[in-house]
Formats: C-alpha cells, sequence, structure tokens
C-alpha cells in the first residue's frame, strides 16, 4: 500500500469521450403510461360530451338565482361554523393542557363524545332538540320555543361547528406542543401574565403548525355543509336538488353545484396559500424573510 | 441600604431530588456575583428561584425589599396571583442559555415585546429605545433581522437588550455563553462586561472562569444544591480552600 505509484493517464487523450455520439436513455414506459392515461381521458371526454347531458341548461342555471342564493348560503355557512370550531378549537385545547382536573376532564369528554358520533347524527339531535326541551332560555330573563330559537341555520351551525371544535381542539393542541417551552419561560421572564403569552407568543407560532391542517378543514367544511340539506338548510346541494326535482335535469345541476363546490375550493386554497406564508415569517431559509435580506445587505 | 436579593434558607425538590439544600445569600445593589459549580449543582435552579419560573418549596427570596410569590398580611401568607407573580417579574431581567429570542418576531420586535404589550408603554417611545439598546449591543443594523437569521452570539446580544429594555432593577444570566461556538463567546462577554462597569446588579451562573476572575465582585461555588465556597474571584478561583472547589477549577482548567 504504502508505494502505491501515482495514476498516470497514458497516453492522455485515450480517456477522452467528447468527440463520442451521446444516446440518450429512452423511458418506453413513461410513453406507454402516458398514452394509456391520455387515450382513457379522452374516451371519458369524448362519452362526457356525447352523453345525455344538456350542456346549455349547466349554463342556464349556473348562476340561477337560486343556486347563487344557495352557494351564498353555504359559504356563510361554511365561514360560521369554522369561525365557531375554531374559537371551541383554542378553547378545548387550552382546557385539555390544563392543570385543573375538571377543565382536563370536561375537554376530553367533549373531544371523545363529537369526534365519537356521526355528524349527521349531531345535526338531527341539534334540530330535534324541541322534542326534549320544549322551551328554552334563562329563567326570569327570556324564554322561548324550542322550535322558534333552532331554526336550520342555527342547528347546522351548531351541529357543523361543535363538532369541528372537537377536531380542531386537536390540531390547536398538537400546535400548542410544537412551541418550543423556552419561549413561554421569555414570555415569562418579561412579566406576561399567561392569557398574554398565549396570545402573543404561543398561538402566533403554533399557527404554522396549525394552518395546514385546519385549511384541510376548511375545504372539507365547505363539502359538509351539504350534509345540512336533510335539515332543510338550503344550502347549494339542496338548492340544486330542488330544481331538478321539478325539471329532472339531475345530472345538469349536479354539475353546476360540483363546479361552484370546486370554485370555492381553489380560492380557498389559493388563500390558505398565502395564509401559510404569512405565518412561515421567521423560519430559518425563509424566502419571504425580506427585511432580513436588506439588514444583510 | 437594603440588598438587591436576600435568599434565606431555600430549597428546591423535584420529586425526590432535592435540587437546593438550603441557600442562604446576599446580593447588593450593583455587585456583580458570579455563580460556579459543576452541572447539576443547583445554580440554574437557584437562578430560577429569584424571578419566580421555578416556585422555592422551602425558605424565602427577597428582590430589593419584596417577598417573592407572596404578600404578607399581618400574621398571614397570601399566595400572589398569576398577574402578580407576572408584576414581580419586571423587576428583573433574564437570559437564557438556549436565547430563546421569540422566533416569529424580529430583533426589534422581539426587543419592544414587553415594554409595548406588557408595560404598556408608547410603541414609538420603546422602539426609540430598542434601536439605541442595539445599537449598545452592537446590531443596530440587524434591527430588521429574525432569530433564525442571526449567529448565536448575535442573538444572545438581542436577548440581553430585550431583558434591559423592561429597566429591570437585577439582571440574571443562566450560562448565557454556554451554547455558543468558542468564536462567539467573547462578543457576549464584552456586552455584560460593559452593563457590569454601568453598575448593573448581576448574578451570572457561568462556567466562564476568566470572566468571573475579571468582573465579579464576588464569586459563589455550588455544589449537590449547596453553597461550598463564597468569597472574593482572587480567594475562591485562585486560593480555593475547599477540596471540591479545588477539584472542580482545576477539571475545568485542564
Amino acid at each position: 500500500m504504502a508505494d502505491r505509484p501515482a495514476t498516470r493517464l497514458d497516453p492522455p487523450n485515450a480517456y477522452s469521450i467528447a468527440h463520442l455520439k451521446l444516446v440518450r436513455r429512452v423511458f418506453y414506459g413513461r410513453w406507454v403510461a402516458a398514452i394509456l392515461i391520455l387515450a382513457a381521458f379522452a374516451f371519458v371526454v369524448h362519452a362526457f360530451a356525447n352523453g345525455q347531458i344538456a350542456w346549455k341548461v349547466v349554463g342556464q342555471f349556473f348562476a340561477a338565482k337560486a343556486i347563487l342564493a344557495g352557494l351564498g348560503n353555504t359559504i356563510i355557512m361554511t365561514l360560521c361554523a369554522m369561525a365557531l370550531g375554531i374559537a371551541l378549537g383554542v378553547l378545548f385545547a387550552v382546557m385539555a393542557m390544563s392543570p385543573n382536573q375538571v377543565l382536563y376532564a370536561v375537554a376530553q369528554f367533549y373531544i371523545w363524545f363529537f369526534r365519537g358520533t356521526p355528524l349527521l347524527l349531531q345535526l338531527l339531535l341539534w334540530f330535534n332538540l324541541a322534542l326534549i326541551f320544549p322551551t328554552m332560555g334563562i329563567p326570569g330573563l327570556f324564554e322561548a320555543r324550542t322550535v322558534d330559537l333552532i331554526s336550520p341555520f342555527v342547528a347546522t351551525l351548531l351541529g357543523l361547528g361543535i363538532n369541528q371544535g372537537a377536531y380542531t381542539a386537536e390540531v390547536v393542541r398538537a400546535g400548542i406542543l410544537s412551541v418550543d417551552s423556552g419561549q413561554t419561560e421569555a414570555a415569562k421572564a418579561i412579566g406576561m401574565t399567561r392569557l398574554t403569552q398565549l396570545r402573543r407568543i404561543v398561538l402566533p407560532q403554533a399557527m404554522r403548525v396549525i394552518i395546514p391542517p385546519v385549511g384541510n378543514e376548511v375545504i372539507s367544511m365547505v363539502k359538509l355543509t351539504s350534509v345540512a340539506s336533510v335539515i332543510q338548510y338550503s344550502e347549494i346541494l339542496r338548492n340544486a336538488q330542488t330544481i331538478y326535482y321539478a325539471n329532472a335535469r339531475v345530472m345538469e345541476l349536479l354539475i353546476v353545484a360540483a363546479i361552484w363546490y370546486l370554485v370555492v375550493v381553489t380560492v380557498l386554497s389559493i388563500g390558505q396559500h398565502f395564509l401559510e406564508r404569512h405565518f412561515a415569517r421567521g423560519q430559518r431559509g425563509n424566502p419571504a424573510n425580506r427585511e432580513t435580506a436588506e439588514a444583510r445587505a | 441600604m437594603i440588598p438587591m436579593v436576600v435568599a434565606v434558607d431555600v430549597v428546591k425538590r423535584f420529586g425526590s431530588f432535592t435540587a437546593l439544600t438550603g441557600i442562604s445569600l446576599a446580593i447588593d445593589k450593583g455587585e456583580v456575583l458570579c455563580v460556579v459549580g459543576p452541572s447539576g449543582s443547583g445554580k440554574s435552579t437557584f437562578l430560577r428561584c429569584i424571578n419566580q419560573l421555578e416556585r422555592a418549596d422551602e425558605g424565602a427570596i427577597w428582590v430589593d425589599g419584596d417577598l417573592c410569590g407572596f404578600r404578607q398580611k399581618g400574621e398571614v401568607l397570601v399566595e400572589l396571583s398569576d398577574h402578580e407573580v407576572a408584576r414581580q417579574r419586571l423587576q428583573s431581567g433574564m437570559v437564557f442559555q438556549r436565547f430563546n429570542l421569540f422566533a416569529h418576531l424580529t430583533a426589534l420586535g422581539n426587543i419592544i415585546e414587553g415594554p409595548v404589550n406588557v408595560q404598556k408603554r408608547p410603541r414609538d417611545a420603546a422602539t426609540a429605545e430598542a434601536i439605541a439598546l442595539l445599537d449598545r449591543v452592537g446590531l443596530a443594523e440587524k434591527r430588521n433581522a429574525y432569530p433564525a437569521d442571526l449567529s448565536g452570539g448575535q442573538q444572545q446580544r438581542v436577548a440581553i437588550a430585550r431583558a434591559l429594555a423592561m429597566k429591570p432593577k437585577l439582571m440574571l444570566f443562566d450560562e448565557p455563553t454556554s451554547a455558543l461556538d468558542p468564536e462567539l463567546v467573547g462578543e457576549v462577554l464584552q456586552v455584560m462586561r460593559d452593563l457590569a462597569h454601568s453598575g448593573m446588579t448581576m448574578i451570572v451562573v457561568t462556567h466562564e472562569l476568566g470572566f468571573a476572575r475579571e468582573v465579579a465582585n464576588r464569586v459563589v461555588f455550588m455544589d449537590r444544591g449547596a453553597v461550598v465556597e463564597s468569597g472574593s474571584p482572587q480567594d475562591v478561583l485562585v486560593n480555593p480552600q475547599h477540596p471540591r472547589t479545588r477539584d472542580f477549577i482545576a477539571a475545568v482548567l485542564s
């Protein structure tokens, strides 16, 4: 080993490859797969183009008043139910992490119950609450018949929002756990109370972990609102159904609803992208730390 | 003049482990006290008891005459609320081994967070002071940088500025240079040296014996949750009396 000779290229040009013709590798499998898939796609497009779909009807009902009203209700319900879900999620996440055993137990029960029963069942429970509590109210202040109080909107909001809260609580809890305990200690050391620590230091950093799954849940909430059609909440799918019961254009109206769902979900996905970018500030190597680059220059 | 910190028979247990077996110390205003000792000796725990990141199980600590964690009402001691403990913590500034800068805020944002959101000072005034503090620690041009884009030494200097922005009476340093690359230790020690010369009362838990010898008025050697030896840097670090002090210093210097 010790007296290994130095490597010598002799003659040097015997190792040159510059003058040789290069034949690139051909990926036959990729070509075959692409052709098969395009063929299948063309078949589906052809089938729909020649199927018994009156595309004119789709266009005609796309911006119909009832459809747009249903779309509005779907969006409003998504926003309200999600807002309620996130508020409850944060509340119950904090309770589930509380040293107070009662708060902890209540949070665990909430998560267990609302994650453990079907959403449809919960909606029906809220909608039929009048069967067990004919009247509701605060004694001496106000009282109302439950049937008047629990409209389809209220029942849907309670059903979707409270159910969502149980899932969001776990997401928020994971987000809070992801923030290093040193952050809380530093916040304490500058005299922050527990609530300020949470609001100013922990939650803004937890958002980075919380947003992707919550964005996912907002998107599924858009579609879950359709379940509320069973309790007469007139969201877009229910309104589409009402129309096709009258004119028998079932597929056309389902396509109208499907397109609108896709539009809403696409807009939301774009919004999520910008929200994620906002909360990623301060992350190592994040190009969005523009000011940082300036500071370096 | 009352001392800045008085600790009497402070005991702290974690489960069955006793981290502090009964610490009694007094630190005068303007004094720089360095606490040295092997890891696990309770130095950091003692420091954390002073600003109530840990609650002492027995004994008592006064900071500038205020009893930590309690209010005396005649013959009874009333435990303070979260809010009142938070207010007591404002008396001391804390610098951590791992910096603990708020990762989602810029250097400037870290410094004005406390003045604006805890002390409710006007944002403009807090910002002007923060810029002056950044200048003082030599990082004026890094005000808009996020912690992740700063070196360890720079982060620690921002952390010192963040603590100073609260205008504390006392500064607590918990091994401020232990997590730094060797070439970055000097810049942080320089900031601390300047701070000591400005008359700030400081308690510094450190392994930097050179710094302790140069800057400290007094050095305390702790081991196994107790103060073993206390005195001038010369007495404790150069002519230690106790064999455990001698062993420790020999081990650190070798």
